[in-house]
């Protein structure tokens, strides 16, 4: 970076990074909000399932409803300790 | 047909008492027979911003378990003899708010007024949710400040689920509007707080008005009068816009731009 880049350089607004996050935390409370009844029910479900084979962090799981055109797509994301640890290794590296 | 407008945002202290009262007294002044009532049972204090506390007798839970009759309780407001107020419990619980006992009173009052405004408590809890049950209306009253915004999104997703007209599944749902207050149009042009059409685009409802951050809001609630009643204030004169706008009258926006001081005015620093 030059000086002048330096020199020149805005910190961001925050107005802007409000904006950014308003934008997304609104839209995933809308989709909680506008999905099925039983969806809080079902990830609950699932938590269990998970659980009774691996020892998860319930941080460490992400459940989001999505819609493409027609379809509704159920995203699980589990992060397994032992992931999580390889990860973290791997990063150490 | 008397018009039931709830005042409501969810989260606490963005002028909701503020706006209850000045735009019941904006009504009044118009000559539309209005009464106010304080939803906020246990925390009572739409008595102070109108200077009526030392007046209140009964109170709303005394009415609707019928301890004392509605003329026994309502306040003549001392600078319109078209408003009158309602106050709120001090002493009971809010589960005093039954739908019923609300749905009963409401009627009563459509009897003899044009306008009721209720003032909601803040929170998502039965005193909020009786609030805007029977509303015709809502003025969503938001900062600009993200958790005033989340929080405003919140009450319209209530609005849209628990009220009469959506449980009723009424053709014509709640009509709903904008109140953004306590705006500072210079924080909002050096792009330090949310600019009015963030906030627009974020709730995706439309704008009855805006409120400028000002002295005079403050000044107004220590005399217990509510700054509509302040023309020279900005915010008074905002709120007298809004109230235009509820009526149905077209005023365009003002208190968007900073205030181009003046060369004297800059010079003497007033």
């Amino acid at each position: 970076m030059s000086i002048l880049d330096y020199l020149l350089r805005r910190p961001k607004r925050t107005a802007t990074v409000a904006k950014d996050r308003l934008q997304i935390i609104l839209a995933r409370e809308h989709s909680d909000r506008d999905g099925p009844d039983f969806l809080p029910q079902m990830k609950r479900d699932l938590l269990e399932v998970v659980a009774k084979y691996v020892n998860i962090d319930l941080d460490q799981v992400q459940v989001n409803l999505d819609r493409d055109g027609e379809c509704d797509i159920l995203e699980l994301n589990i992060m397994l300790p032992e992931a999580e640890a390889m990860a973290k290794q791997a990063a150490a590296r | 047909m008397a018009k039931v407008i709830v005042v409501t945002s969810g989260k606490g202290g963005v002028g909701k008492t503020t706006t209850s009262a000045s735009v019941a007294s904006g009504l009044a002044q118009r000559g539309k027979k209005t009464v106010v009532i304080d939803f906020d049972i246990g925390l009572r204090n739409l008595d102070l911003i109108l200077g009526c506390e030392r007046r209140v007798v009964y109170d709303f839970v005394n009415v609707i378990q019928k301890e004392a009759s509605l003329k026994q309780a309502l306040i003549r407001d001392k600078h319109c003899d078209t408003l009158s107020i309602l106050p709120a419990s001090q002493t009971r619980d809010k589960e005093a708010l039954t739908r019923e006992g609300v749905g009963e009173v409401l009627e009563e009052l459509k009897q003899t007024f044009d306008y009721i405004v209720c003032d909601s408590p803040a929170g998502i809890e039965r005193g909020a949710v009786m609030a805007l049950y029977y509303a015709d209306e809502a003025l969503v009253v938001t900062n600009p400040e993200v958790s005033s915004v989340r929080d405003s999104d919140r009450i319209l997703g209530i609005l849209s689920a628990k009220s009469k007209r959506a449980e009723e599944g009424q053709e014509t749902p709640i009509k709903e509007h904008l109140l953004v207050t306590r705006y500072s149009p210079k924080r909002a042009s050096l792009g330090e707080m949310l600019s009015i059409t963030d906030v627009q685009e974020l709730l995706g409802i439309p704008l009855v008005g805006v409120i400028p951050e000002s002295e005079s809001v403050l000044q107004a609630s220590n005399a217990g009068v509510p700054v509509i009643h302040d023309q020279t204030s900005p915010s008074g004169q905002a709120y007298q816009d809004v109230v235009a706008r509820l009526l149905g009258e077209s005023r365009p926006m003002r208190f968007l731009e900073e205030e181009k001081k003046g060369f004297l005015s800059r010079l003497f620093g007033t």
